[in-house]
């Protein structure tokens, strides 16, 4: 009875070529727009989480961390959540590479041993940088933006170190400075110290280089083109919500013409019509998911045959979430014009929100935690898991367990707000 | 003795303060074609929807051969034609004819045999596999009444299948329910067509404001609702004075506006006699007119209205 009702829906969409051509090709199209023009996006404000390790546990590397701590645009943590900031639970190199890995930090710092010796470099010394900066490229921005506060903090908290680098520079290349000119800087570099290491300090602006740091990313350097991925769980996810709504409008055209009356009128349960449409919904999601992946891989880098079990996963099960959805919005509205409304609406919104159109860690922290509240998010979370983080098939349950349950959720959601269609 | 294919007793149905069936019982036999003739929103439709399951009654009892009508056993043994074209525009005839007879359990070996049966028998045949919307109204009218037989009811529910439909294609409709009648199906068809009801019903029950006001064949209704043979209408062209109106009525008239319907047994004697009544009062007479007695008559008779109205 329920496959009967699916087979119905089969031949409906082979006889509606508008409806065919935004269930398929429309995604395709704008997949290959959005990849083809996205050059990273600017401007974002928000607080960068970052975990610093300090190796050194010199006063100079305390400061600079320190600063680190009062700079605006991060948040830094020196230990685990939870933990507090004793010194067996403080991050070590290898837990906080892990965090970068699990996904929780997009960066780390390390402060590497002899950095208070030496913090401030002009020039090319030939020595290895001590600063390390572990990356996950799937956010190509944060990486970016904590190099170049790196150099403003280095400028502004440590300027006796910038001095006194750059008097070495001088004596190196210049002429030796007298002992009365170095009791004399040594006093003023005293001052320094003690002074306030937040305040800006001149040339501040342009101190790119004061400071080497070296950024090693931890996940993606394998990769080809780790942002397609990223794109086409993204964008997919919006799609598959907008092709769901509209073909679980079906449901009100019935309505309407009196055919759902007669279906109901049949050995066909509204719990057996709404399970029908599901596996229908479902089974052109997976479709569409499939086909968006498939060009993914033919044209973008997208590596799907090598993540095939994870990606059938999530493509299940954001497939049935997302046809619930749409049953939810086609029992919920009156006329096909509500639900064109109605889910517009509400699918840009969880769209913008859940990180479709623009990735979330571009958003306020704010906004990314409302985020979750949409199966956009939780769906691209677990792709990312999958095509970034290449993580073991078990470690989707969080995706796979809300994602059910949205599912369920919706569909008895469905089922209740269909009952105005039950008999009179 | 089995139980019949409806059996209704003081049902009663209110949409808010409106009442839609007002103590209705009714009893279709087996292999009986029962005609429910009324004006609209008369409770022909709810009483139609409460047998398929699509409404439920406030109070009485209604049961399709022992079975509730919610029932999967009385599902499988109904079939229902409703008023509106309820088919899935996009598929073909064959198509919407698959999807309903799965709907109502075919198995997949019979559903295609089915269908081409189906089609065959509604003269759908040649236009099989075109799309549902390109069919002309009186295909999709026969569509619509083949949808509802694909899976051999033993009782039809047929709400004014020949509604807008063009002459040919409703004596196409009338030789398919023919062909029912004659397989044995009991069919309950609701219709605003008198000639319809004269000619393809068994007996017929009227329907006026949720009630059931007569029951029985045609000549029943006649005889036991004007007691006479013919009907004589004269028409005067304006309002008829009160008191034509009482010495009209003493005879069993119907007044309409300016006409009244007068039963007549003996029109050398009666009609005469009618328009000496006329004569009297004053009232001219525009026009006349001397008929077998119809169910159009009874209809009036009955609800003074017209069944159109």
């Amino acid at each position: 009875m329920i496959l009967a009702v699916a087979r119905t829906h089969l031949a409906r969409l082979r006889r509606d070529r508008a409806g065919f051509t935004l269930a398929f090709v429309v995604p395709i199209v704008f997949f290959s727009v959005f990849a083809l023009l996205f050059g990273g996006p600017r401007g974002a404000t928000r607080r960068i989480p970052i975990a610093v390790v300090d190796e050194d546990r010199s006063e100079t590397s305390r400061r600079f961390v320190d600063a680190l701590g009062r700079e605006p645009s991060l948040r830094v943590q020196t230990s685990r959540p939870g933990a507090g900031s004793s010194e067996a639970a403080a991050w070590d190199r290898s837990s906080a590479q892990h965090a970068v890995r699990e996904g929780d930090f997009s960066v780390a710092l390390v402060v590497g041993r002899g950095f208070g010796e030496r913090p401030i470099r002009f020039g090319g010394s030939g020595d290895p940088p001590n600063l390390t900066l572990y990356a996950d490229s799937a956010d190509p921005i944060a990486p970016r933006l904590v190099l170049g506060l790196l150099q403003k903090v280095a400028m502004t908290s440590l300027p006796d170190s910038v001095a006194s680098s750059g008097i070495a520079q001088m004596e190196r290349w210049g002429a030796p400075l007298t002992a009365e000119q170095k009791a004399k800087l040594e006093e003023r570099l005293g001052r320094l110290r003690a002074g306030s290491p937040g305040a800006p300090a001149p040339g501040a602006a342009d101190a790119s280089g004061l400071v080497a740091v070296e950024t090693k990313d931890v996940l993606g350097e394998a990769k080809k083109n780790p942002a397609s991925a990223l794109l086409a769980a993204g964008l997919g996810v919006m799609f598959l919500l907008f092709s769901s709504a509209g073909a679980g409008g079906a449901l009100i055209e019935e309505a309407e013409s009196g055919t759902l009356d007669r279906i109901l009128g049949t050995r066909v349960t509204m719990g057996a019509l709404l399970a029908g449409k599901l596996l229908y919904l479902s089974g052109v999601a997976v479709a569409q998911l499939v086909i968006m992946f498939v060009w993914g891989q033919l044209f973008f880098g997208v590596e799907l045959t090598k993540h095939l079990p994870g990606f059938l996963v999530m493509t299940v099960v954001t497939a049935l979430a997302s046809s619930c959805f749409g049953l939810v919005l086609a029992a919920a509205s009156k006329t096909r014009m509500q639900l064109v409304a109605l889910s517009n609406l509400l699918i840009l919104v969880m769209s913008a929100l859940g990180g479709s159109m623009v990735p979330r860690y571009l958003l306020s922290e704010t906004i990314q935690k409302l985020g979750l509240v949409t199966l956009n998010a939780w769906a691209i979370d677990g792709f990312l898991k999958v095509f970034w983080r290449e993580e073991p098939l078990w470690r989707l349950w969080p995706q796979v367990v809300v994602l059910l349950a949205a599912a369920a959720l919706l569909f008895a959601m469905a089922r209740r707000l269909a009952r105005r269609w039950d008999a009179a | 003795m089995a139980s019949p294919p409806i059996a209704a007793r003081d049902l009663t149905k209110s949409f808010g303060a409106r009442r839609a069936l007002d103590g209705v019982t009714l009893t279709l036999g087996a292999g009986e074609i029962l005609g429910l003739l009324g004006p609209n929103g008369a409770g022909k439709t709810t009483f139609v929807r409460s047998v398929v399951g699509r409404v439920r009654p406030d109070a009485g009892s209604l049961s399709l051969f022992g079975f509730a009508p919610s029932d999967r056993d009385a599902a499988a043994l109904r079939g229902w034609v409703p008023q509106e074209i309820a088919l899935y525009p996009l598929l073909s005839p064959r198509e919407n004819l698959v999807s309903f007879g799965r709907y109502q359990g075919l198995r997949s070996d019979d559903v295609a045999a089915a269908a081409e049966r189906t089609l065959a028998w509604a003269a759908l045949t040649e236009r099989a596999d075109e799309r549902t919307d390109r069919l002309s109204g009186g295909m999709k009218r026969r569509l619509n009444i083949a949808v509802g037989t694909i899976h051999r009811p033993r009782l039809l529910l047929l709400d004014e299948p020949t509604v807008g439909v063009d002459p040919q294609s409703r004596e196409r409709i009338y030789g398919m329910i023919e062909e029912l009648r004659s397989e044995g199906v009991s069919i309950l068809y609701t219709t605003h067509y008198m000639e319809e009801a004269e000619r393809l019903c068994d007996r017929i029950a009227i329907i006026d404001h949720g009630r059931i006001i007569a029951d029985g064949t045609r000549e029943e209704l006649v005889r036991s609702t004007l007691g006479k043979s013919r009907v004589l209408t004269v028409d005067s062209g304006a309002p008829l004075p009160e008191g034509l109106r009482q010495k009209l009525a003493e005879r069993g008239a119907t007044m309409k506006a300016s006409a009244a319907v007068v039963p007549v047994e003996e029109p050398a004697k009666d009609v005469p006699e009618i328009l000496d009544l006329f004569r009297r009062e004053e009232t001219p007479v525009a026009d006349l007119r001397l008929a077998t007695a119809s169910l159009e008559s009874v209809f009036l008779h009955l609800t003074g209205r017209d069944l159109r109205e």
